[in-house]
C-alpha cells in the first residue's frame, strides 16, 4: 500500500499503566487523519460540590480523596487556599515541614512513574514484572527508593495515603525526631543508588519527536519553585500571581472528555517536570544539572517523551534539597504549635507544584464558616489538550514510516510520558485509544 | 495452577491499588503465589475468568454498572476494595444533589448542553447516582477504609489462597484506640465517630492526632441514636453532626430521631 493512502484505525480503550481511565481514538483515511481524540472517560465525582457545607479544617481531608497518588498535593493546595481565604499565617517550621512533605511525594510519584510505569515501554516489555528477573538490581534499587519516599511521607504525614497529621496552620501531631534522623541517613545513602539508576536511564532511546509549546510552571525568586511561587509562562517570560489562576487555565469543555481542558497564550500548554526544568533550570541543584547533562537533556527541550528525563532530574534535585532541608529542620527541636484558628467569611486560592504540574485550588466560606465555593484545576486537565495537540502533529509526521502497531504504542507512550493522572482531572478520568 | 487475580477500578482515587503497590516488601512475594491477570494501573495484560476480582471505586453510570455485572459473572470471589466500593466514600455526598444540578455546577449550563449534543459520547455523561458495589452485585468480602488496610488485604488473600474464609472482627475503632492508650478525642474537646465505626484500622487517625470520621462505615449493631445524644450533650450542633456523618458515611442511616429530620 502506498504510504500516502494508508487507512488506519486505532482504538486503545482504558490505557494501562496509567492513573485513571483514558482512551485514544485515531482514524486515518487515505493517509489523512480524519479523527484523533484523547478521550477521558472517567466517571464524574463532582468534588467541587462535595466540599460545600464542610468546615474549613475538613476541606483538605476531603479533597485529598481526589487522588491517591496526588493526595499530598491536594491536601497542601487545599490547606494553603483555605488559609488564604481565612487570612491565616504559618510559622517557618510549618513551612519547612510542608516543603519536605511535598517533595516526599515528588520522590514517590516520580520513582513510581519512571521505573514502574514508563520504563517498561522503553525496554520493550509490558510491565515491570519481566524486569524483576532481567534487571533485578535495578528493580531492587527502584523499590528501595520508592519505599524510602513512602516512609518519608508517612513519617511527616502520619501515613502514605491521605495523611492526617498536616492541617490548617500547623501539624496535629509532630513527626518523630528519631525517625526524621533515620530518614536523613537513608536519603544520604540513596545518593549512590541514584547514580546507578541515572546510568540505566541514560542508555534508553527516546522517540525523536519535537513540538514547541507553551511551558507553564511556578517561579520563585529564591528557589526551584515547588511549594509556592507565581505562575510563569515561557511564551511571555512573565508571571501572574496565584490568585489570578483563571487567566491562565481558561477552562473549557469538550464532548469526548469528562475532564475540562485548558489553554493560555496558544492552543494548548504543558505543565509538569519538563515545563519546570525548562522554566527554572538555573535554580536546580548542581547535582541535578550534572544529571541533566549526563542524560543529554538540554533546555529548552521540546520533546514531550523527555518529560521522563526531567522527572529523573527532579528526583536528584529533590533528594539533595530534602537532605539540606531536613538538616535545617533537625537543627532545633520541633515545637508543637497551637492549631486553633478563627473561621471567617472569605475566599482564597493557591497554587502549588505537584509531580504532574501546577495545581490550583480555591475555596470560599460563608458567615458560618462553612465552605460555599470550591474550584480545583488539576495538572492533567491542563495537559490533556497539549497531549492531543502532540498526537495530532505526531501521527501525520510519522505516518509514512510507522505501521499501525508501532503508531499505537507510540501514542500510548506519549500519553504515559506526561504521567497523566486521570482520576485527578475529572476528579474523574478514563483514557481510551480508538 | 495459580489463582487468577484481577483488579478493576471505577470512580475512585485509585489509592487502594496504590496502597498495594506500596507494599514493596511483600508485593513481589505475593506475585509468586498468584497470577495477576488485570491490574491496569501497573500492567498491560488481560484475561477472561478470575478467581478473585477486586473492585475499587463506586459506581456512577449505567455503563459502569454493566461492566461490573460482567466482571461478577466471570469471578469466583468478588471483593469490594476500599471505602468507595464499600459505601461510596466522600463522593456519595453528591447524592444529595440531583445529577443534572451537579453537572451544571461543575461544567456550567451552556457547556453541559453543548456536550450533550454528541450522541456518541452521551454514555460518558450519563451520571445516575453514586452507588456502592453491593448495591449492584453480590459482594463476597468487604475491605473497608480510605485507604484500605494493606494488612487486611494480605489476611484476605492468604486465607483465600489456603481455601479458608477470611474473618474480620466487627469491633469499633474505639476498641483499638483504647488498646493504643490514646487520650480520648472527646476529652480533648473534639468529637469522634470511633465508638460506632468499623475498626480494623488500628485507630490510625487518632494515633496521629486526628479524630475518627468513620471512613470504614458504621457498625451494623451500633447504637447511633445514643452516640448522637452524646455528641449533642457535648454541645455539638445537629448540623455539625450531620455534616460529620456526611463526610464518609453519606449512604448510612444516621439516627433520624436524635437529629430530628431526614438525613
Amino acid at each position: 500500500m502506498s504510504t500516502s493512502k494508508k487507512n488506519i484505525r486505532i482504538k486503545i480503550d482504558h490505557v494501562t499503566r496509567l492513573e485513571g481511565h483514558g482512551s485514544i481514538r485515531i482514524n486515518v483515511e487515505q493517509g489523512k487523519v480524519e479523527k484523533l481524540n484523547l478521550e477521558i472517560v472517567e466517571a464524574n465525582r463532582f468534588f467541587e460540590n462535595l466540599v460545600k457545607g464542610v468546615p474549613p479544617h475538613d476541606v483538605p481531608q476531603t479533597v485529598s480523596r481526589i487522588c491517591g497518588i496526588c493526595c499530598v498535593g491536594h491536601q497542601l493546595a487545599a490547606i494553603k487556599a483555605v488559609e488564604n481565604a481565612l487570612n491565616l499565617t504559618i510559622s517557618p517550621q510549618t513551612r519547612l515541614l510542608r516543603v519536605l512533605l511535598n517533595e516526599s511525594q515528588f520522590l514517590q510519584s516520580h520513582a513510581l512513574h519512571l521505573y514502574f510505569l514508563a520504563i517498561p515501554d522503553y525496554v520493550g516489555v509490558k510491565s515491570i514484572l519481566p524486569l524483576a528477573s532481567s534487571q533485578p538490581e535495578l528493580i531492587k534499587k527502584a523499590l528501595k527508593l520508592k519505599k524510602l519516599a513512602n516512609d518519608f511521607t508517612a513519617v511527616l504525614g502520619g501515613r502514605t495515603l491521605h495523611p492526617m497529621m498536616p492541617t490548617l496552620v500547623g501539624w496535629r501531631k509532630l513527626p518523630d525526631k528519631n525517625k526524621l534522623h533515620e530518614l536523613l541517613e537513608r536519603l544520604q545513602e540513596s545518593v549512590t543508588d541514584l547514580e546507578q539508576m541515572v546510568d540505566f536511564v541514560a542508555q534508553l532511546k527516546w522517540p525523536d519527536y519535537e513540538r514547541q509549546t507553551e511551558y507553564v510552571s511556578l517561579k520563585h525568586a529564591d528557589e526551584y519553585a515547588l511549594y509556592e511561587g507565581e505562575i510563569y509562562s515561557s511564551d511571555t517570560g512573565k508571571s501572574v500571581p496565584e490568585s489570578r489562576y483563571r487567566e491562565v487555565t481558561n477552562e473549557f469543555t469538550v464532548a469526548h472528555s469528562t475532564a475540562k481542558w485548558s489553554r493560555w497564550h496558544r492552543e494548548s500548554y504543558m505543565v509538569g517536570a519538563l515545563a519546570r526544568v525548562n522554566n527554572n533550570y538555573e535554580q536546580l541543584y548542581p547535582q541535578a544539572k550534572d544529571v541533566a547533562n549526563a542524560l543529554d537533556l538540554k533546555v529548552p527541550c521540546y520533546n514531550p517523551y523527555k518529560n521522563n528525563l526531567a522527572q529523573m532530574v527532579e528526583i536528584i534535585h529533590c533528594t539533595h534539597h530534602c537532605i539540606d532541608a531536613m538538616q535545617q529542620l533537625l537543627e532545633k527541636d520541633l515545637q508543637m504549635e497551637d492549631i486553633h484558628y478563627q473561621s471567617s467569611k472569605g475566599i482564597g486560592s493557591s497554587a502549588i507544584e505537584v509531580p504532574r504540574g501546577i495545581l490550583f485550588h480555591e475555596y470560599g466560606f460563608d458567615e458560618q464558616g462553612l465552605c460555599n465555593h470550591a474550584d480545583a484545576v488539576i495538572p492533567t486537565s491542563q495537559n490533556i489538550n497539549n497531549i492531543e495537540q502532540d498526537m495530532k502533529q505526531f501521527v501525520p509526521q510519522m505516518l509514512p514510516d510507522m505501521e499501525k502497531d508501532e503508531l499505537a504504542s507510540h501514542m500510548e507512550m506519549l500519553l504515559r510520558a506526561y504521567d497523566p493522572c486521570i482520576s485527578c482531572s475529572v476528579h474523574m478520568l478514563d483514557v481510551t485509544f480508538v | 495452577m495459580k489463582p487468577k487475580v484481577a483488579f478493576f477500578d471505577f470512580a475512585s482515587c485509585e489509592g487502594c491499588q496504590l496502597a498495594l503497590l506500596n507494599c514493596e516488601d511483600v508485593f513481589l512475594d505475593l506475585l509468586e503465589q498468584i497470577e495477576l491477570v488485570e491490574f491496569r494501573e501497573a500492567i498491560s495484560e488481560k484475561s477472561s475468568r478470575y478467581d478473585i476480582a477486586f473492585i475499587e471505586g463506586s459506581i456512577h453510570r449505567e455503563e459502569d454498572s454493566k461492566r461490573l455485572i460482567d466482571i461478577r459473572s466471570r469471578s469466583q470471589y468478588l471483593v469490594a476494595l476500599g471505602a468507595c466500593a464499600c459505601n461510596g466514600n466522600v463522593q456519595a455526598r453528591s447524592n444529595f444533589i440531583a445529577p443534572a444540578e451537579n453537572y451544571k455546577l461543575i461544567y456550567g449550563e451552556s457547556d453541559r448542553n453543548r456536550v450533550q449534543v454528541d450522541e456518541e459520547y452521551w454514555p460518558l455523561w450519563a451520571h445516575t447516582r453514586v452507588r456502592a458495589v453491593d448495591e449492584i452485585v453480590k459482594v463476597d468480602f468487604h475491605l473497608r477504609g480510605c485507604p484500605m488496610s494493606a494488612e487486611e488485604f494480605m489476611t484476605l488473600v492468604k486465607a483465600l489462597l489456603s481455601n479458608q474464609i477470611p474473618h474480620f472482627p466487627e469491633n469499633a475503632v474505639c476498641v483499638e484506640c483504647k488498646r493504643n492508650a490514646n487520650e480520648c478525642v472527646f476529652d480533648k474537646g473534639m468529637s469522634c465517630l470511633g465508638p460506632i465505626a468499623y475498626g480494623g484500622c488500628d485507630a490510625v487517625c487518632v494515633n496521629n492526632g486526628h479524630v475518627c470520621d468513620a471512613c470504614r462505615g458504621l457498625l451494623p449493631y451500633a447504637n447511633i441514636e445514643a452516640h448522637n445524644e452524646l455528641m449533642l450533650s457535648k454541645g455539638i450542633s445537629k448540623e455539625a453532626i450531620k455534616s460529620r456523618y456526611r463526610l464518609f458515611c453519606s449512604a448510612e442511616k444516621i439516627g433520624k430521631e436524635t437529629l430530628n429530620n431526614e438525613h
